[in-house]
């Protein structure tokens, strides 16, 4: 049986989260010194050799990320946090921050002199107070010992929106706007925060840095899939017995996800469906199963490995039901301001709802089909593009739900 | 009007304070009074309308009075499938109102979120941002017996 493998979570449980000492005794912010005693081009290369890929959902290459803004030429550059976890079913950040929040200073410190900021914000979301108390302690403590050096971190708090999570809409938000997102390009590494170059990572994706720098890229990369090294932190939800957190190589099938690490669907029932990734995740049906859950192997089912939030669904469950549901999520938390995602978000739901409550018509189907290809290929971002998702892949793999209420 | 401008005058300075300054006013509060909006626009230097916009674009804040404990019910789908329907119908029968509304005496204000985060723990409600999870429908009167 494939077992977990915690780097992320080294010192869970291990260590009092409130107390620095702790942290700098097993080993804490030697990657930080040891980062500064590299120049910025070899930190940055040592990065993008580790094949570490954004752990927030677009996957991206985080050294050449960081390259961007690196090579961009400002007198201010700014590094940000992206701990505005609103995907539901994910929780993996909070995790994270609340066992080991220096590890996510440490991080953020080391992204600092790899691009040249000074400043760096943390925007945890609204829903998480606890959290942001935590964080605070931790910077107090660390500026206290002095270990973040001349980098300075300060936490600003969402106030529940889901398309924050999206780059440029959470720098809107920081800066007081409303959290609409950006035309791109320019992207946020170039043009961010306040027009300054900026690199926005997941709180997971910081979380890996010092890890990286203290064991090395080679062995971050030998970890997992070649293709998107390390681990994920994933977390398991609905009908599986186990519901918790794992943290494991990226190398394992979804299949071994949910009975090896998950302990199968409780009560002897069967199997029906697993959306990965969050609400914007696809539906997996049972013939899937043996996919290996890194980014590029999801991709290929359709799927996302995405927030790494793992929901399961047992024979029992309604999937027009549950999808409808995910609808009048995306309704709600479009922001407006591109119409293919503020229209399209809409009319979605009310024709999955149509459909649950038994009214809809074999034409509905086809709606749905055309209208939510048109929402993947012309919504301003990521929200509206990855919206129908949910609603395309239950019309591929379970059609026949669909059907049985017409 | 003088508090809320002491409030606010606090966040004029920070860059982006607008957000933060709702935020000091609704932990004060439990909600943002409709006229503090106005003394944020003036505080700020930005149009009623902007300063109005941004307040009303965030879930988490809330325009108009609400009651002293804040009760939320996620209704995202682990919560849903786990049976939240079920904690809802509860909660409003407990109280005596429907989502989105308050009790008669202001103690209470139910209210419908998404995913809040703690989903190891599904069904989840939090009173005052705090959680409380694994919940079914006798749990609920004990829980909200806690709100003195």
């Amino acid at each position: 049986m494939a077992e977990e493998m915690r780097i992320l979570m080294r010192n869970y449980g291990k260590i009092d989260p409130l107390n620095i000492d702790d942290y700098l005794n097993a080993g804490g912010y030697k990657s930080l010194e040891k980062a500064r005693s590299m120049s910025q081009k070899d930190l940055i290369e040592e990065v993008r050799k580790s094949g570490l890929r954004g752990r927030g959902g677009a996957g991206f290459n985080t050294g050449m990320k960081w390259n961007f803004s690196y090579s961009a030429v400002a007198d201010q550059k700014y590094v940000i946090c992206n701990a505005d976890e609103g995907e539901p079913g994910t929780y993996k950040d909070r995790l994270i921050m609340e066992n080991d929040p220096q590890s996510v200073l440490e991080g953020m410190a080391i992204c600092g002199y790899a691009i040249g900021s000074n400043q760096g914000y943390i925007y945890c979301r609204g829903e998480y107070p606890y959290v942001v108390e935590i964080l605070n302690t931790a910077i107090q403590q660390a500026k206290e010992k002095g270990v973040l050096g001349d980098f300075n971190i300060e936490v600003r708090m969402g106030a529940g929106a889901y398309v924050c999570g999206e780059e440029s809409a959470l720098i809107e938000s920081i800066e007081g706007h409303r959290g609409e997102p950006r035309f791109k390009p320019p992207f946020p590494p170039v043009i961010g925060l306040w027009g300054k170059p900026t690199i926005v990572n997941n709180v997971e994706t910081f979380a890996n840095i010092p890890v990286i720098l203290e064991k090395g890229a080679d062995w971050y990369a030998g970890i997992g899939s070649k293709s998107y090294p390390g681990t994920k932190l994933m977390t398991l939800t609905g009908d599986i017995v186990k519901r918790t957190f794992i943290e494991v190589p990226t190398d394992i099938t979804i299949r071994q996800l949910i009975y090896d690490f998950g302990g199968g669907i409780p009560e002897g029932k069967k199997f029906k469906a697993v959306q990965i990734g969050g609400t914007s995740g696809g539906f997996i049906p049972e013939t899937l199963l043996d996919t290996l859950i890194d980014f590029d192997s999801m991709a290929a089912i359709g799927a996302t490995l995405g927030s790494g939030a793992v929901f399961v669904m047992d024979e029992t469950r309604d999937i027009v039901d549950v999808t409808n549901r995910i609808t009048k999520f995306f309704e709600h938390e479009s922001c407006g301001k591109c119409s293919p995602c503020r229209e399209g978000t809409k009319r979605m739901h009310e024709i999955v709802d149509k459909i649950n409550n038994g009214l809809g018509s074999a034409t509905d189907l086809d709606l749905l089909g055309r209208l939510g290809t048109v929402m993947s290929k012309a919504c301003l971002c990521g929200l509206g593009q990855a919206a129908p998702s949910p609603v395309l892949t239950t019309l591929q793999h379970f059609r026949s739900e669909y059907s049985n209420k017409l | 009007m003088a508090d809320y401008k002491e409030i606010v005058s606090k966040y004029k300075d920070i860059p982006g304070g607008l957000i933060e300054a709702y935020h000091a006013l609704q932990k004060e509060y439990n909600y943002i009074p409709e006229e503090a909006i106005e003394v944020a626009a003036q505080v700020f230097g930005i149009p009623k309308a902007k300063a109005y916009g941004v307040a009303s674009f965030y879930s988490y804040f809330k325009i108009g009075k609400r009651g002293q404990y804040i009760i939320r019910m996620c209704e995202s789908a682990p919560c849903h499938v786990a049976g939240a329907d079920q904690v809802l119908k509860t909660l409003e029968s407990c109280l005596g109102i429907k989502a989105g509304e308050t009790t008669a005496d202001g103690k209470f204000t139910l209210e419908l979120t998404e995913c809040v985060g703690q989903c190891q723990a599904t069904p989840v409600i939090t009173i005052n941002s705090k959680p409380y999870g694994d919940l079914y429908p006798e749990k609920i009167s004990a829980i909200l017996g806690e709100c003195k």
